[in-house]
């Protein structure tokens, strides 16, 4: 009794102390064990990188590299295929750098274009009810979004390119064109005094046509009245600039290519490199573009269209009020992504020595200097910018995009 | 006076022109102007363009011989691939250690086939060996060493075997670290997210061939002196890092799909973090992922053939190297054709798998 008397004080005691649930140990308290888990998860990536820092320090220092990006001062000393800004072999390290970017930025710009309009036919080719067109775009799409791009890349430069003729047997066209295993010349655009007046007409047409639409709006509001914005839009687009570049009397010639010896003179030549590069990515990406578009324009469901239709609009109207709208929310975000995909696949260039970033500054630049770290480290945190800028037109794009629901 | 009867006459036939061949011709070619003209255009173009393809691949061809000589009608020169047949697919192993990749190949297409095939039982088993197991196996089959086989060593290996290798292990080794990184980025730990998000976001914002830069020239400088990784490490560390990437995305995916009700019912039976993952949500979440999966699967299979830029010889770099030699200079339309199809012949089959694994999930709504 005695002893069992004791033990229930003693339990009372016990309680009395801590009248709530006993707590439980620290690693069974969920915010507490998450707490620990951080810290350690923190300590050890710090150990990790301390670690690889440490022996990168210890590398580079037994092998005689400075660290630090010094060398970008320094003289390059070598040559680039092709260069949008100036540049030659005296200028510096970190010139080749924005070269190689300008590079980059142009295949990419270029393929981007010509992807997307391409992507876009094929995509509505797809649809059609002409089913010999259908199936053509089929086997289109499923054959080159199936094959690697980089196979097709070095396909175009390595096999087909050398195909075409010497310079002094060119294709022609018009005597302004010439299509030869060097390259495509184009006659190049020489401006003159006074050009910058057409260039403002062009600024001026693009204000006055986002006024112009502006009113177009409020007066629909008010009236009720349609007013043809589009081809008003076209005909100031086009017809602003082109008075004005006639009435300061044409300051704009042409610079035509000629064949001097081997090879040609003056005109602008898109190097065979740039042409097999442009060429594939925009096949490669038009086809899973074409598939956006596709899956863009199916996903508007059939009550939609038929909606509009007893409302009253017309086809085309359907077409611009209700059909595209809907569809390029599907499609924009989705195309974006591709674009992003053309961006970080230009780095291919390198395979076929077409001048972009990873080309002249990862490579070139990179096996004249060995700055190893620096040159990487650069070269990623471009593209991770350019990603990063993409992602936040996306994010601005859904948020903006996004249906409000009831 | 009326002519009343009971039964409906029949109705007449539909008119000629709008069936059979006729018919079919008339809806889906030449019903309009525009779509006449367009069929009229695409025939030409493709008429002008099959012709002499097919001219070219198959009617002039050259199929038989051992050297470039016998290539002599003008057409394509299937004799350069099918010279070149075992280098294509072994690389430079040698001739004598075929078997080996061979007997790999074989354990990987009975696994693959029974885990395709509905109705063949221990399905967890076999995924089990063919995650865990199986590449144990393939690895003393291809590098040798162990169990009295003959070392070779991994600068011999080529062709469409490394291709696969580095497919399948960079696929493998990325989806244990693609789940863990996907289910980091869902957690309710603020530092665990943000470095698993900065992780993915890295990998994913720059390109594969910088990530492979990266591995083959910076590896080296980050780990101790002494300690070395021969290139196709190296190629495979960095494949499999940017594969976890995208992987992690892929599985995040599944992870959003399962409805919340079901996370609450494995907390409310008292499960743990890791068993309700385990028990619970994984086994739901990588079910529904399977066509990403395969997704991925593709577009990392076309991106092996990136490692050629730093010095391995997959299928595309070793049919390069071939056309490259002095005795068979001139025949790269005929390599790089036969890589496109072989690139082909894969990436279509897996799509098309997985648009039939996409088709029986979908069980409608």
């Amino acid at each position: 009794m005695a002893d069992n008397k004791a033990t229930d004080s003693s339990d009372m005691s016990s309680q009395s102390a801590s009248p709530s649930p006993a707590k439980p140990p620290f690693w069974n308290d969920p915010d507490k064990r998450a707490l620990i888990f951080q810290v350690v998860l923190l300590a050890g990536l710090f150990l990790l990188f301390a670690f690889l820092f440490n022996n990168t320090l210890s590398n580079l220092d037994k092998r005689g590299i400075n660290t630090g990006f010094g060398f970008l001062s320094n003289t390059a000393g070598f040559g680039i295929s092709q260069t949008l800004i100036a540049y030659d072999e005296t200028s510096s390290f970190g010139r080749t750098f924005l070269v190689g970017l300008t590079n980059t930025l142009l295949v990419a710009a270029l393929a981007i274009v010509a992807a997307t309009l391409l992507g876009f036919l094929v995509g509505v080719g797809r649809l059609s009810k002409n089913w010999l067109l259908s199936k053509v775009t089929l086997v289109y799409i499923e054959t080159f979004r199936n094959i690697p791009l980089l196979l097709q890349i070095v396909f175009w430069y390595m096999a087909i390119i050398p195909l075409l003729p010497m310079p002094r047997n060119s294709h022609s066209l018009a005597e302004a064109f010439f299509l030869n295993r060097r390259g495509l010349e184009m006659p190049a655009p020489v401006t003159e005094a006074g050009f910058n007046l057409t260039l403002w007409a062009v600024a001026a047409a693009i204000l006055a046509i986002i006024g112009l639409k502006r009113w177009a709006k409020i007066r629909q509001d008010k009236t009720g009245q349609i007013f043809p914005v589009f081809w008003t839009s076209v005909a100031i687009l086009i017809g602003l600039p082109l008075l004005v570049f006639l009435l300061t009397g044409r300051p704009l010639h042409w610079d035509l290519p000629a064949l001097k010896g081997f090879n040609f003179n003056g005109g602008l030549t898109i190097i065979p490199e740039l042409a097999a590069l442009w060429l594939a990515l925009t096949i490669y990406t038009a086809a899973f573009i074409a598939e956006i578009v596709r899956s863009g324009i199916q996903s508007v469901i059939k009550g939609q269209i038929e909606a509009a239709a007893s409302l009253g609009l017309r086809p085309r109207r359907t077409l611009q009020l209700v059909v595209i709208p809907q569809a390029m929310r599907v499609i924009i975000p989705q195309l974006t992504s591709q674009y992003l995909n053309i961006v970080k696949n230009s780095s291919l260039a390198v395979a076929i020595a077409y001048p972009d970033l990873v080309a002249v500054f990862a490579g070139t630049t990179l096996n004249q200097t060995g700055q190893a770290v620096e040159i990487i480290f650069m070269t990623m945190l471009v593209y991770l910018s350019i990603s990063l800028l993409i992602s936040l037109f996306m994010n601005w794009y859904n948020r903006r995009m996004a249906l409000i629901e009831r | 006076m009326a002519i009343i009867t009971q039964n409906a006459s029949p109705d007449l036939p539909p008119p000629s022109s709008d069936i059979g061949l006729k018919g079919w011709l008339k809806q889906n070619l030449f019903s309009n102007a525009l779509n006449s003209a367009i069929t009229i255009m695409l025939l030409i173009a493709l008429l002008a363009m099959l012709i002499p393809l097919v001219r070219w691949a198959f009617i002039d061809a050259d199929w038989l011989g051992t050297t470039r000589e016998d290539c002599t009608s003008g057409g394509a020169c299937w004799v350069f691939v099918s010279v070149h047949f075992n280098q294509f697919m072994y690389g430079l192993y040698p001739a004598t250690e075929y078997w080996r990749i061979n007997l790999a190949g074989f354990i990987l297409v009975l696994t693959l086939l029974a885990l395709m095939i509905r109705g063949v039982p221990g399905k967890k088993y076999i995924t089990l060996f063919a995650l865990l197991i199986f590449p144990i196996i393939v690895f003393y089959l291809f590098a040798g060493g162990r169990f009295g086989l003959e070392p070779v060593e991994t600068s011999l290996w080529g062709g469409l075997s490394l291709t696969l290798v580095l497919a399948i292990v960079g696929i493998v080794a990325s989806l244990p670290l693609g789940i863990l990184l996907a289910l980091g980025r869902r957690s309710d730990m603020p530092i665990v997210r943000a470095v698993c998000v900065a992780f993915i976001e890295i990998w994913r914002g720059v390109p594969l061939i910088t990530v492979l830069f990266m591995a083959s020239v910076m590896l080296p400088l980050f780990l101790p002196e002494g300690m070395n990784f021969d290139k196709l490490i190296r190629a495979l560390v960095g494949i499999v890092l940017f594969q976890s990437a995208y992987m992690a995305e892929v599985i995040r995916g599944g992870l959003q799909a399962i409805p919340k009700g079901q996370y609450e019912a494995a907390q409310a039976l008292g499960l743990s973090y890791w068993q309700s993952m385990y028990k619970v949500i994984l086994p739901q979440a990588l079910k529904l992922v399977i066509p990403g999966i395969v997704n991925t699967f593709i577009s990392l299979f076309k991106d092996t053939t990136l490692v050629m830029i730093i010095g391995l010889f997959d299928l595309l770099g070793i049919i390069q190297a071939a056309f490259s030699n002095p005795d068979w200079l001139g025949y790269s339309i005929e390599g790089y054709a036969f890589a496109a199809l072989v690139f082909w012949i894969f990436c279509f089959g897996m799509s098309r798998y997985s648009q039939s694994v996409e088709r029986k999930l979908n069980t409608g709504y």
